[in-house]
């Protein structure tokens, strides 16, 4: 040390307490933090039983056709032959006119399964998540069709930009252990 | 016809009971015709495993970045490395999640008890720090996408003068005590919500950050790497750590000579000439303005503090359930009618409006709490700076001022001096 001069004494302390008042705050967050990590990873779920079909999900999304589609719980639907999810309300006429269908870009189709029994499937690559037929079938049906982020489309956002802007706060973040929250059953009032 | 008179009468009395979740209305159905359920093809997410290849990658690239700065000193490989990082980082891992977006996991994590923080964000958030620590800024040097793609589309260096310089480069302050104010009072993210390149990453995106993110690559092309300059929040956190790093690169691979070559080879105005050729501002002067800054420092400090106390409700406006409350609010006193989603969502939702303005309130004091350390945070950062334009080190060659500096090499080429290649 005796061999430098002063200033060159005075910059060598100047830099070890920078470092170390650079250090102590970083050492401090990664003690502070660790216990409050977990090695899993987190995937963004809709919450069917909160969602509002609002209408937020087909433009919020970062994806210009976003990654929320509607998906069917099968095993709930009524195979109604006048599907409240699927026509307009008031048509007077049963037929799969698109003039009469509740979906604007006619990405349920309707197929005959048996005397009454309807099904219906959803194109997701026509769906754009708008929540329509969502909410129709809510409303008035078994409330069988949900909206739900769809991780082949999802690119997982650090904060999902639909949940910043639902209104019903939804939008949830899951374990990716079970990245899925499917509809399965029904909901009674008082639940 | 009577099926549809039934389905008719079946509507009107359903609409009294028109719930949001669902209800069984109708009956289950009994096929005959031994109908099954259709199975759903459900796509997986991406592996987690990935985050931690992605979490390893980072780790060799920042290494090799290191080599390619201080030792091999060549930009080409820095730009080689920056191209992987671009494609890596950028176009195959969609840019999410990045050290710059971690800032706000980070700081939602430290401030809410609920919010489990994954291992690989706390990783990517410090790695780049603990190697700035080490060596300086290698991660904007080589591993950063957004750097990156700035790096490799800057073709003409025009330089701004120093005040504009010094002007602007205060933005990436303001945007990062906002951006960790925000996520803390887990109101918005607003680095994500504002990121401009994720859109070109993505290939996709809304259409106003799209335009944001082309504008800023061409203005790019000659003011070079402006998000790093005058918004990069990150970039805030690893300028102070480099300026203690422990080694950094130089311009010169073994002595300044003071040929003033390089003077202007950095586009970022990072080098800090040598002063053995100019005249010194005499002691006493600037002793002077050191001891006026000293005393200006607490002021400057506390309006800081003043500043943002004030508007800490605006801030909190923010907030989502703010913004509800004060619209609802504004209905119950005002007959404004609230008709945003949000309101009507409320509405429907059950939830008392008692509920929700105490949840307001909860918001409202932690803004309160938080908003004077961005001010005096923003007041002291200002103050320190304008101590450090009154300390003249004397200096007697050319150095990269270690804060901005980017480790990019451009400065490599212009010194005269060589030493044989590795
Ligand atoms: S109505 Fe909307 S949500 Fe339903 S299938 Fe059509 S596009 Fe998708
Ligand atoms: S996480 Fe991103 S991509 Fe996925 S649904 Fe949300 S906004 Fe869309
Ligand atoms: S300043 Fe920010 S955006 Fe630029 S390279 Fe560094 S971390 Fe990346
Ligand atoms: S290495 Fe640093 S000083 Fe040299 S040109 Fe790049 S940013 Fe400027």
């Amino acid at each position: 040390m005796s061999g430098k001069n002063k200033y060159q004494n005075r910059r060598d302390f100047v830099k070890s307490v920078g470092k170390l008042a650079v250090a102590l705050p970083i050492g401090y967050l990664a003690w502070e933090l660790v216990p409050k990590t977990t090695a899993g990873e987190f995937v963004w779920q809709i919450d069917p039983y909160s969602c509002t079909q609002c209408g937020q999900c087909e433009t919020n999304c970062v994806q210009t056709v976003s990654a929320v589609k509607c998906m069917h719980a099968y095993e709930m639907c009524g195979y109604c032959d006048l599907c409240s999810g699927y026509l307009r309300m008031g048509v007077k006429e049963l037929n799969t006119g698109a003039e009469l269908q509740l979906c604007p870009t006619s990405a349920i189709t309707r197929s005959f399964v048996e005397n009454p029994y309807f099904e219906y499937t959803i194109d997701e690559n026509l769906c754009n998540g708008c929540g329509k037929c969502v909410k129709g079938c809510a409303d008035f049906g078994n409330g069988s069709l949900y909206l739900q982020i769809i991780h082949e489309l999802c690119v997982n956002c650090n904060q999902c930009s639909i949940a910043q802007s639902c209104p019903a706060d939804a939008i949830q973040r899951i374990p990716a252990t079970k990245p899925y929250i499917l509809k399965e059953g029904y909901k009674t009032d008082e639940s | 016809m009577n099926k549809k008179i039934l389905y008719i009468i079946l509507f009107v009395l359903l609409i009294w009971n028109a719930a949001i979740y669902a209800q069984q209305r109708f009956p289950k159905p009994d096929f005959e015709s031994g109908y099954n359920y259709p199975e759903y093809q459900l796509t997986d997410p991406r592996n987690p495993a990935w985050e931690y290849i992605d979490v390893v990658v980072l780790i060799v690239v920042l290494a090799l970045t290191t080599r390619f700065t201080l030792k091999t000193r060549s930009r080409k490989s820095i730009l080689l490395i920056s191209l992987f990082s671009l494609i890596y980082f950028g176009f195959f891992r969609v840019g999410c999640i990045c050290s710059i977006g971690a800032i706000q996991n980070i700081a939602l994590a430290l401030f809410n008890d609920g919010y489990t923080l994954p291992l690989s964000v706390l990783l990517f958030f410090l790695i780049p720090i603990l190697f700035t620590l080490a060596y300086g800024r290698q991660f904007c040097a080589g591993a950063c996408p957004l750097g990156a793609i700035q790096e490799l589309t800057g073709f003409y260096s025009v330089k701004l003068p120093r005040t504009a310089e010094v002007i602007l480069s205060t933005v990436p302050y303001i945007y990062l005590a906002l951006s960790i104010l925000f996520a803390a009072t887990n109101s918005h993210f607003i680095i994500c919500k504002y990121d401009p390149f994720v859109g070109i990453f993505r290939l996709n995106g809304p259409a106003t950050i799209m335009i944001f993110g082309i504008l800023l690559l061409i203005s790019g092309v000659f003011i070079n790497r402006p998000y790093c300059r005058f918004l990069c929040p990150y970039g805030v956190i690893l300028n102070w750590v480099s300026r203690f790093s422990n080694k950094h690169l130089t311009i010169t691979p073994t002595t300044c000579i003071n040929c003033r070559l390089c003077e202007n080879s950095c586009p970022y105005n990072a080098i800090i000439p040598s002063d053995i050729l100019q005249e010194k501002e005499s002691m006493i002067k600037s002793r002077k303005k050191f001891i006026l800054y000293l005393i200006l420092l607490p002021a400057i400090t506390l309006g800081g503090i003043f500043f943002t106390q004030m508007f800490s409700n605006d801030l909190a406006m923010v907030n989502q359930k703010v913004r509800l409350a004060n619209e609802l609010r504004m209905e119950r006193e005002n007959g404004i009618k609230a008709i945003s989603i949000d309101a009507v969502t409320f509405k429907e939702s059950g939830v008392t409006l008692d509920q929700l303005f105490a949840e307001e309130k909860v918001i409202l004091t932690r803004t309160r709490k938080g908003a004077p350390w961005v001010g005096g945070f923003l007041g002291l950062s200002l103050g320190i700076a304008l101590l450090l334009t009154t300390i003249k080190k004397r200096r007697d060659e050319y150095k990269p001022d270690q804060g901005s500096c980017y480790s990019c090499g451009r400065c490599f080429e212009y010194c005269p001096m060589h030493t044989e290649k590795y």
